[in-house]
Order: structure tokens, then C-alpha cells, then sequence
């Protein structure tokens, strides 16, 4: 059964993997995301699933492609220097193609940073992060109601496409608390003739690797890796307009950068400039396409990429526009959070030169 | 079968028909065939589940006939408890080196013993970085020369060979710990035997089980199969004692 309820993001996102029928957590306690794992385990005892405090990020992904590998359903939370412990174990999991969820709830950095909301693990999520040819299908989530939609929807494409998924949120999201509608659970039956649960007679054994030594194997592997990569830009881009049909200035942002740009637009329209929000929903695969018929647009001026880092999704949006339009930058750093009239500002400034 | 003869002895069924990759005289081969034979007394060929490392066993999936998952560099214990975890029903075991377990893994390994995760861990421990071409490990004797100890394991530098059966055998979680070796046919069937007794506690459930098999590395030592089995009884055997460290019982 559906329900409403005014929750905290993180608490959200916990809730959301219960009704989508986890059957795996595992992960290591990090500002601003360990309400994850204590929403968890309180409510441990009235579900089935298996929940473990790991001894480190590390040990979590791995925990988390074993028993993904087994076939389960399962989760891990982590924010920014966690996220990159696990790199590692997550490319592993890419190339043994291993069907997880993962969440960032991204924390300022370098290093070990601010636990203030940040949008500067946009490189690391979107172009791989570990070693090798690899992408996640990445989601970016700018509401509590989108934290619960997106683990149900990341849960569904990981296990449609034998990928790991993820989303790509941050702190003041993890932590803010709004209204949301939970969805009815799920009874999870998976169908994974490929995992480890033991061999069945007169069948060959499963096994799981990332190993293939000869060179000529490792590209087979990385041409069918590449493959699968194609299908999922092809079926699975996902994005938002806010008034762009007429709008002669594009504001392209992601997450909660997005929300905060959609009140820009307002202003700006009072103020009477013809702006327009695009969102990528998947930052990975990115709707490159779009923006690309957007720039075609006779109307359209210029093209500015809000974010809260230095300025990363800024790389993809110009090689989507390709030179047909000018693309500007605004952005804040360190774990702060630009508001709705800087961002108008930045925008002016641009219009007026 | 030929008339007049008799069968005395064939491979498990367990073992895929694949020319293993390991250097003559190497324990590997022994200790796959060791693990696989209990696999198939047992009946359990089925309901197992193994974890191979990164180090010179990093290919056992192609040679042991049940499921398994290839790990990244020390992570098998975390690996192993992500499926049993998830299959409390099923056997678990992780197959390492000395590396994997006890240089890059102490963590995962450690913490995995802590928690009385009920798998098997299958621990090669031969003082050396086979795969790699011979460099020093965590279990390198004092003195003994390897490519990055060209003058010997200096404890000044690099501290003392680590032990990890009595490491281990200090949790109250660890059901079973005992070291094995391979060296002779009689230490072969005892390593067998604990091989055997380990996957039937956790059967019983009781906890963690602890093999190390003092292995050799004639590789890696740079001497002969025959040399390898005198630098087991010589040097290795009065560091690391064979024996039981730990039984259910004492738990």
C-alpha cells in the first residue's frame, strides 16, 4: 500500500530499499548519510533483509558483490570519501556485471572536506570513477520524493542492464525532510540464471570474474561491456524542461542545483528575461541529444551550467552544444549553496555582456 | 577398465578436466584437489560457493567444478560473508594466499574471524609473492632472500613474519583453526582431514574455520620441488608449528 509521510531524505531512501525488496545492505557510517543504515537497522526486525555494519567502505562494496553476485538485491550508502574507498570493488563489479545500488550523498571535498552539501563527485560518479572502460547508470535525484523514486527505478535498471546504478544526491537533499509518497512494496522474485548459488547438476558452474588475461579476451569483454553501455544511452536518458520551449538563455542543472535554479527562472521571468531550466535526471547516461536540439534553436542566446562544484557537468554541456552556442559557468564550492538570486545574477551579467 | 585391473585412485569429479597452470611441485595443485576431493565426499558440490584471491590462485574457478567469484586483491573474506550472509544455507569457502589474507586483506580478514562469519577460509601461506615473480610477503621468514629482500627479511625494517593461525585462534568467534602442510603423504592426508573437518563445522554452523596449509614455492625460493620440501622442515615448520589451534570444544 501506498502511503504520504513528511520524511528526512536519507530516512526516505532507507525506507524506499525496504519497499523495493533489499535484500542486502552493507556499508560503513559517513556525515551526512548514516541515517541510512540506522533507519535500517531499527526496523531490521520487521523485514528480512541482511543488514551489516562493515568494518570499512572497502570491505562494504566487496560484501556488497558477493552477495549481489549471489543473486540478492542489495544497497550500500556512503558519501564522498567513501565513495571513493569504493572505487575499487566498483569496478570489479562493472566488469563481472554485478547488479547493485549504490548512493552518494555528496559531501564537499577534496579530501576529507566539509560534511556540507556538494555537487563535486560529478566527475568521479559519471565518467567511471575506478579503473578501467566503465560507467554506472547514474541518477541525480533534487527531491526527498525523488531519493524514494529513484532507488525503486535504480533497483529496476540495474537489474535490467547487469549494471551497477546509482544515485547521485548530497547532503542537504540526505538531510532536508518533505513531504513523499512511499509506493506499495514489492515482492522481489529475481531471475539470475548467471549468479553464484551453487552449481546445478548436469549444468557448467556460474562463476564470476573480472580477469581475462589474454588481451584478446579482455577487449571481447570490453566490446560487450561497451555494448550494453550503447543500449543504455540509447533507451535509458531521462531529463526535465522548465520553460524552455521559448526561452533565449538555458540554465543546464542537475540535483539540488536544479531545484534552486528553477526559482531563478521565475524571478527571471518576472524580471523579463526569457530563461529556461534544463535538468538531466540521468547524469550518466547524459541527454546530450537534447541539448543539442535545444542549441539548434534560433532563439536560444547561450547555454550556463549551474553546479555546486568548479564546474564539471560544464564539460559535458559543451560538448553537447559543440560550439553552437557560448556556455557560461556559475558555481559555488566547498559546501556551499548558491541561492535562487545569485544564480539570477550570474545569469543578468551574462545577458548584458 | 581394462580386465585385470583395478581401480585404486582417480580425480574428483569436482575437479574440471583443465591442465592447471601451477609450477611442478607447487601445493596449489595439491590443496585444490585436497579441497575438491572433501567437496565430493561430502556431497556438497551442489550447495558450495568459493572466493578466489588475486595471487598465483586467482585462476581456481577454472579448476574447481563449483560456483565461484573471483575477488579484487584481499577482499575474499568480505566477498565470502557477502554470500553466506545472504545463503546462511550454503558452504562458503575463500581460497588466499599470504598476500591477499594477511597484507592487503588483514583487514577483511580479521574482521571477518571477529564476526564468526561461518565460512572456511583455505589460507596457501608460502612465504613468498608467487605471481608477482617472488617478492617479499608478510610471512617471509627472517633473513630469507626474496627480489625485494635481495639481503634478507630484515625484522629491523619490516618487522617479523606474521602469524595468522595464532592471530586468529584468539577470537571467541573462530570455531577451528589448524595449520597443514603437504610435504609428505601423511601430512596430506591430514591436511585433507582438517580440510574436511572445517567445512563440516560449518555445516554444524559453529563459525569460522581457519586452514592455513605451510605451503612452498619452488618458484619463487629458486630451488627444486625436492629443495622446497627440506626448506619446509628446516626453516618453516619451527616458525610456523603444524597443529591444531583451536577446536569447537575450547570455543
Amino acid at each position: 500500500m501506498s502511503e504520504i509521510k513528511l520524511m528526512k531524505g536519507n530516512e526516505a531512501l532507507a525506507e524506499a530499499a525496504i519497499r523495493a525488496g533489499l535484500q542486502g545492505y552493507f556499508g560503513y557510517p559517513i556525515t551526512p548519510q548514516s541515517e541510512v543504515m540506522e533507519y535500517l537497522a531499527l526496523e531490521e526486525p520487521k523485514h528480512n533483509y541482511v543488514l551489516l555494519q562493515a568494518e570499512s567502505e572497502v570491505a562494504a562494496v566487496n560484501m556488497m558483490y558477493g552477495a549481489g553476485g549471489a543473486g540478492a538485491r542489495v544497497m550500500t550508502t556512503t558519501s564522498s570519501p567513501g565513495f571513493s574507498l569504493m572505487q575499487e570493488g566498483i569496478s570489479y563489479i562493472a566488469c563481472a556485471q554485478i547488479p547493485c545500488l549504490f548512493a552518494n550523498i555528496v559531501r564537499g571535498g577534496p579530501g576529507l572536506g566539509t560534511i556540507q552539501s556538494s555537487q563535486s563527485d560529478y566527475f568521479q560518479a559519471t565518467k567511471g570513477g575506478g579503473h578501467g572502460d566503465y560507467h554506472l547508470i547514474v541518477l541525480a535525484p533534487n527531491s526527498v520524493q525523488e531519493m524514494v523514486d529513484h532507488v525503486y527505478l535504480g533497483f529496476k535498471l540495474a537489474d535490467k542492464y547487469r549494471s551497477p546504478a546509482m544515485l547521485l544526491s548530497d547532503g542537504a537533499i540526505g538531510q532536508m525532510m518533505e513531504k513523499v509518497q512511499l509506493p506499495s512494496p514489492i515482492e522481489y522474485k529475481p531471475d539470475k540464471p548467471w549468479a553464484t548459488v551453487g552449481k546445478k547438476s548436469g549444468q557448467e558452474r556460474n562463476y564470476l570474474t573480472s580477469l581475462y588475461i589474454q588481451p584478446e579476451e579482455m577487449e571481447e569483454k570490453n566490446i560487450e561491456l561497451q555494448a550494453k553501455f550503447k543500449k543504455i544511452e540509447e533507451n535509458e536518458v531521462r531529463f526535465e524542461e522548465y520553460k524552455t520551449n521559448d526561452a533565449e538563455i538555458i540554465i543546464v542543472s542537475f540535483g539540488l542545483s536544479s531545484r534552486i535554479s528553477k526559482k531563478s527562472v521565475d524571478m527571471a521571468r518576472e524580471a523579463g528575461l526569457k530563461v529556461g531550466l534544463f535538468r538531466p535526471i540521468t547524469v550518466w547516461p547524459f541527454p546530450a541529444n537534447k541539448i543539442a536540439d535545444i542549441a539548434a534553436r534560433k532563439q536560444v542566446k547561450f547555454f550556463i551550467s549551474v553546479e555546486m562544484n568548479a564546474g564539471q557537468m560544464l564539460e559535458d554541456v559543451k560538448l553537447a552544444v559543440n560550439g553552437k552556442k557560448p556556455v557560461y559557468f556559475y558555481g559555488r564550492m566547498g559546501g556551499i549553496i548558491p541561492t535562487p538570486k545569485e544564480i539570477l545574477t550570474a545569469v543578468q551579467e551574462r545577458s548584458r555582456s | 577398465m581394462k580386465e585385470g585391473y583395478k581401480l585404486i585412485y582417480q580425480k574428483p569429479k569436482t575437479l574440471r578436466k583443465k591442465r592447471m597452470h601451477y609450477c611442478p611441485g607447487c601445493f596449489h595443485a595439491t590443496t585444490h584437489k585436497l579441497t575438491m576431493e572433501v567437496v565430493e565426499e561430502l556431497g556438497i558440490q551442489e550447495k558450495t560457493i568459493g572466493v578466489c584471491p588475486v595471487g598465483c590462485s586467482v585462476f581456481a574457478y577454472d579448476y574447481m567444478d563449483v560456483d565461484m567469484q573471483e575477488a579484487a586483491h584481499g577482499r575474499a573474506a568480505a566477498v565470502a560473508t557477502g554470500i553466506k550472509r545472504m545463503h546462511p544455507d550454503k558452504i562458503v569457502f575463500s581460497y588466499q594466499g599470504d598476500g591477499d589474507l594477511a597484507a592487503i586483506g588483514t583487514a577483511e580478514t580479521i574482521h571477518a574471524c571477529n564476526r564468526g562469519e561461518n565460512f572456511t577460509f583455505i589460507f596457501i601461506n608460502n612465504g613468498i609473492y608467487g605471481m608477482t615473480g617472488g617478492q617479499m610477503a608478510p610471512t617471509t621468514l627472517e633473513g630469507q632472500k626474496t627480489t625485494t629482500s635481495p639481503y634478507g627479511r630484515d625484522p629491523k625494517k619490516v618487522g617479523l613474519p606474521l602469524k595468522m593461525c595464532e592471530i586468529v585462534s584468539q577470537f571467541d568467534a573462530v570455531a577451528y583453526v589448524e595449520r597443514v602442510s603437504c610435504n609428505t603423504p601423511a601430512n596430506a592426508r591430514k591436511a585433507k582431514r582438517a580440510i574436511k573437518k572445517a567445512f563440516e563445522y560449518q555445516i554444524q554452523g559453529l563459525g569460522t574455520t581457519f586452514i592455513e596449509v605451510a605451503s612452498n614455492c619452488p618458484s619463487g625460493w629458486k630451488c627444486t620441488p625436492e629443495e622446497s620440501l627440506e626448506w619446509l622442515k628446516e626453516k618453516v615448520f619451527p616458525y610456523y608449528p603444524l597443529g591444531i589451534f583451536k577446536n569447537p570444544e575450547e570455543k
